[in-house]
């Protein structure tokens, strides 16, 4: 007999900067919920070293940032701080409103996606479902 | 300082030697139940005992994790190192969950001496997961001096935390449904401590009365049990609270229960073993399942005979037996 342990991915949720438009980040949390995962949920305004300890010590595999205003701008600065934590193999998403030129630097700074208004819930929860194999399998610590 | 053994899983040794990551990781691990757990699990063994364990259980909405987090903000100040499991219930239907009682500790957040882990409940019941016990224990290791559980707010009995943690704080607010009855009979048994929060509300002192009524019911009690009041926003009334647990806690030391730790692992295997004979029952697809299956749709079999000879096939023992 044996006892299969499907681990859930676990993905943090959260926004960084001054933008407090949060309705896409709650209805995001209660998508990926539905979806079978465990989401930490945060209040907006987190630091970005916020961030990387929340990801550190609840060692997630997918970080969804949510950007209305121009906090993906600090993204890339993310990124980097993330691979300094050795925290490279979480991937990073961002949903909001974010311009197409800006949205290539973030692709180029190591975003796994970008998610514009209107996105469903099936592309979301799909695209997430996969970064948190991906995530796992790159892994290095056991 | 503690010494890490050559020869242990390097995460283990990570852990101990007081890596973030490697607790994280560890946790991770344990929460999968392969058999790298057991390593870890083995291998930190020497290390515990040093943490106090504190739960903190009470009907949803009472507070919970705002007073941890005012908790935590004192036991800060008087230099303790932290560790905290947050459980939040999963949703039976899909499995999924949104962790939300560290949002009321962000304050915490950046702070290298306070470790918070949100944990999905998995379908256990009794306001815990399945491994949350296994977690405190990776946090012990992990050399923190205070490791604190939150539960599931069920406000029931919470047989599991009282058998976990070493001080066991039960959490009351006035002006939630009918007042002392989301107390269930049950928890107020489990308490060391008895916490009255929302103080600042007109309630508080009516609630406090209640308490202290059926408190007084309850005779057998070796040591009385104390029934504090706090306003958790405003951080009244915590540093009594640390000091009543403290005082709890020094009790436990001196009696250093043995029987109690194997008490906390038979309840532990007799989880995973429902939990093992669960799956058992809903995948197994063996004849000799289906055969009690349907005597027991039938009518020809009682429900609990029927347990007893699923068990005794899995066991190869006669349940009956004891
Ligand atoms: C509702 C709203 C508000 C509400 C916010 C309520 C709240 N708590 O969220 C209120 C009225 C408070 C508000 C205030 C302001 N707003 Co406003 N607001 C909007 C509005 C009309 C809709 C936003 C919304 O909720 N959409 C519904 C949600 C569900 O959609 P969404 O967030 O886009 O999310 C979807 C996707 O983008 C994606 N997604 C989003 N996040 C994430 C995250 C992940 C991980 C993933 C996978 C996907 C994902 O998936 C979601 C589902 O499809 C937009 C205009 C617009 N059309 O977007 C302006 C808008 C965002 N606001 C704007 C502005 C300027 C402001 C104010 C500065 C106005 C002011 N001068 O005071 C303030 C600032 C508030 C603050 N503190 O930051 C501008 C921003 C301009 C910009 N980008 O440069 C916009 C674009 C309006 C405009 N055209 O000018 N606003
Ligand atoms: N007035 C008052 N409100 C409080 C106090 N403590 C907590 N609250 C509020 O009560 C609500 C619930 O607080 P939480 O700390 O999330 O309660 P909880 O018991 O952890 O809730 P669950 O984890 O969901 O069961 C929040 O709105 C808090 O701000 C207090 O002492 N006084
Ligand atoms: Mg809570």
């Amino acid at each position: 007999m044996t006892l299969d342990t499907v681990i859930p991915a676990r993905v943090l949720v959260t926004k960084i900067g001054l933008d407090g438009h949060d309705r896409g980040s709650r209805i995001v949390a209660a998508y990926l919920r539905d979806a079978g995962m465990e989401v930490i949920y945060t209040d907006p305004w987190q630091k970005l070293e916020a961030v990387v300890a929340l990801a550190l010590q609840e060692d997630v595999d997918v970080i969804g940032i949510s950007s209305l205003a121009t906090d993906h701008l600090l993204v890339p600065k993310l990124m980097k701080a993330l691979d300094e934590a050795g925290l490279g193999h979480i991937r990073v998403i961002v949903g909001g409103i974010v311009p197409a030129e800006e949205e290539a630097d973030l692709l180029k700074a190591g975003v796994s996606r970008v998610f514009h208004p209107g996105s469903g819930r099936e592309e979301i929860v799909e695209a997430v479902a996969k970064l948190a194999v991906d995530a796992a399998d790159d892994r290095t610590d056991d | 300082m503690k010494q890490a053994t050559p020869e242990m899983p390097a995460l283990a040794r990570r852990l101990i030697n007081g890596e973030t990551a490697a607790l994280a990781r560890a946790i991770s691990v344990v929460e999968r139940d392969t058999p790298q757990a057991i390593e870890i699990l083995r291998a930190i063994r020497p290390h515990l005992g040093q943490a106090i364990v504190v739960g903190f259980t009470g009907p949803p909405g009472a507070g919970k994790s705002t007073l941890v987090n005012a908790y935590v903000a004192e036991l800060r100040r008087r230099g303790k190192t932290v560790g905290i499991v947050a459980v939040d219930p999963s949703s039976p239907i899909t499995g999924g969950a949104v962790l939300g009682d560290r949002i009321r500790m962000a304050e915490h957040t950046l702070d290298e001496g306070v470790f918070i882990r949100s944990l999905a409940s998995r379908g256990a019941l009794g306001g815990l997961s399945a491994s949350a016990a296994q977690v405190a224990d990776l946090m012990d290791a992990a050399d923190r001096d205070v490791v604190i559980l939150e539960t599931v707010g069920t406000g029931q009995s919470e047989v599991e935390m009282a058998t976990i943690a070493d001080v066991r704080v039960v959490i009351a607010a006035p002006g939630l449904g009918d007042d002392v009855q989301a107390i269930k009979a049950g928890i107020l048994e489990i308490a060391d401590v008895l916490v009255v929060n929302k103080a600042d509300q007109p309630l508080a002192s009516q609630t406090r009365r209640q308490l202290n009524a059926m408190l007084g019911l309850r005779a057998t009690a070796e040591h009385p049990v104390p029934v504090l009041s706090t306003d958790a926003i405003n951080r009244v009334g915590v540093a009594d609270l640390a000091d009543a647990v403290t005082v709890v806690a020094d009790r436990r030391d001196r009696q250093t229960d043995r029987s109690a730790l194997a008490g906390r692992t038979r309840h532990l295997l007799a989880q995973a073993v429902s939990k093992a004979a669960e799956a058992h029952v809903m995948n197994s697809r063996s004849e000799k399942v289906e055969d009690i299956l349907h005597a027991v749709q039938d009518a020809r079999l009682g429900l609990t005979d029927a347990a007893k000879q699923i068990l005794g096939g899995i066991l190869g023992y006669n349940a009956n037996e004891q």
